[in-house]
């Protein structure tokens, strides 16, 4: 499994998430700075993700849209705050497109180079609870809805994985 | 359907606008291990008894607290099921950067079709 570790804290109303790729820096780097590639993975497996913008710089904005299952879209943006290829870069998380800058969350993306390849390390912040819900794909449908079809989705992913 | 989707949304909006404070996160956490009366509260913080009262109803709209009258007092304590919400949201986005992490693990390791 990638995933090394998930730490929460509610307190601080941050999500720290540690994964380890058995690649080279460069080649994890690029899987971010290239939205071709982004897109593949920054969408929940039934909510795929189209990158319609990737300014990948300082002040630069990305633009990105996911289509849920029932055809409707959720749009959703980044604005980069810091970009040291191919160590770290830092983003504004918001909803929708809109260019006001009082973004819900922040997310800090640091790569490191280890002896099995890299590693990734994602500390997303948010600014309150209430923000916490502005930046994620199908709160409006519904929590409750969401999470058994999610549990769904993660054990079909893993038998999926298993077999291949 | 439509419209108890539509009712659970405006409960959940509700949840996270009461959780956004620090004194009423203060609140929930002292009313889970005691019931405290809102004066209780009121002589805890700097801030007016009117002011504290405020964050008292901000949290009884969301449902996280009960109020129980004990003769002249009104004595709250945590809803521990509302709050237990919250805990489930974190759990949310770690489902969703899981499932983020495994997918980004397929786009680096493309397995043989």
């Amino acid at each position: 499994m990638p995933l090394t570790s998930v730490t929460k804290d509610a307190a601080k109303l941050t999500l720290t998430v540690v994964g380890d790729y058995p690649v080279p820096q460069q080649r994890l780097w690029d899987a971010f700075a290239d939205p071709r590639q982004l897109e593949r993975f920054w969408g929940p497996p039934a909510y795929p993700a189209t990158f319609t913008r990737h300014d990948f710089k300082v002040g630069g904005r990305a633009e990105y849209f996911l289509t849920l299952p029932e055809g409707k879209k959720w749009s959703g943006s980044w604005k980069f705050t810091a970009v040291n290829p191919i160590r770290s870069f830092e983003a504004k998380d918001g909803e929708d497109n809109a260019e006001d800058e009082n973004m819900p969350a922040s997310m800090k993306f640091t790569f490191d180079t280890t002896p099995m390849g890299s590693r990734l390390t994602i500390v997303t912040r948010f600014s309150s609870v209430e923000a916490m819900e502005q930046t994620v794909p199908g709160m409006e449908e519904g929590l409750r809805a969401a999470m058994p079809q999610l549990d769904a989705l993660l054990a079909e992913r893993r038998a999926s994985s298993a077999r291949a | 359907m439509v419209a108890r989707r539509k009712e659970s949304e405006e409960a959940l909006n509700q949840l996270f606008r009461a959780l956004a404070d620090s004194t009423r996160r203060d609140i929930l956490a002292r009313s889970l291990t005691e019931t405290p009366s809102v004066s209780d509260l009121a002589a805890r913080y700097e801030m007016s008894f009117a002011a504290v009262q405020k964050h008292v109803a901000v949290l009884e709209r969301a449902g996280l607290i009960k109020k129980r009258a004990n003769g002249r007092e009104q004595l709250v304590s945590t809803n521990r099921a509302r709050l237990k919400r919250a805990g489930e949201l974190l759990d949310y986005f770690e489902s969703i950067w899981r499932q983020r992490m495994a997918q980004l693990d397929d786009v680096l390791l493309p397995k043989g079709k």
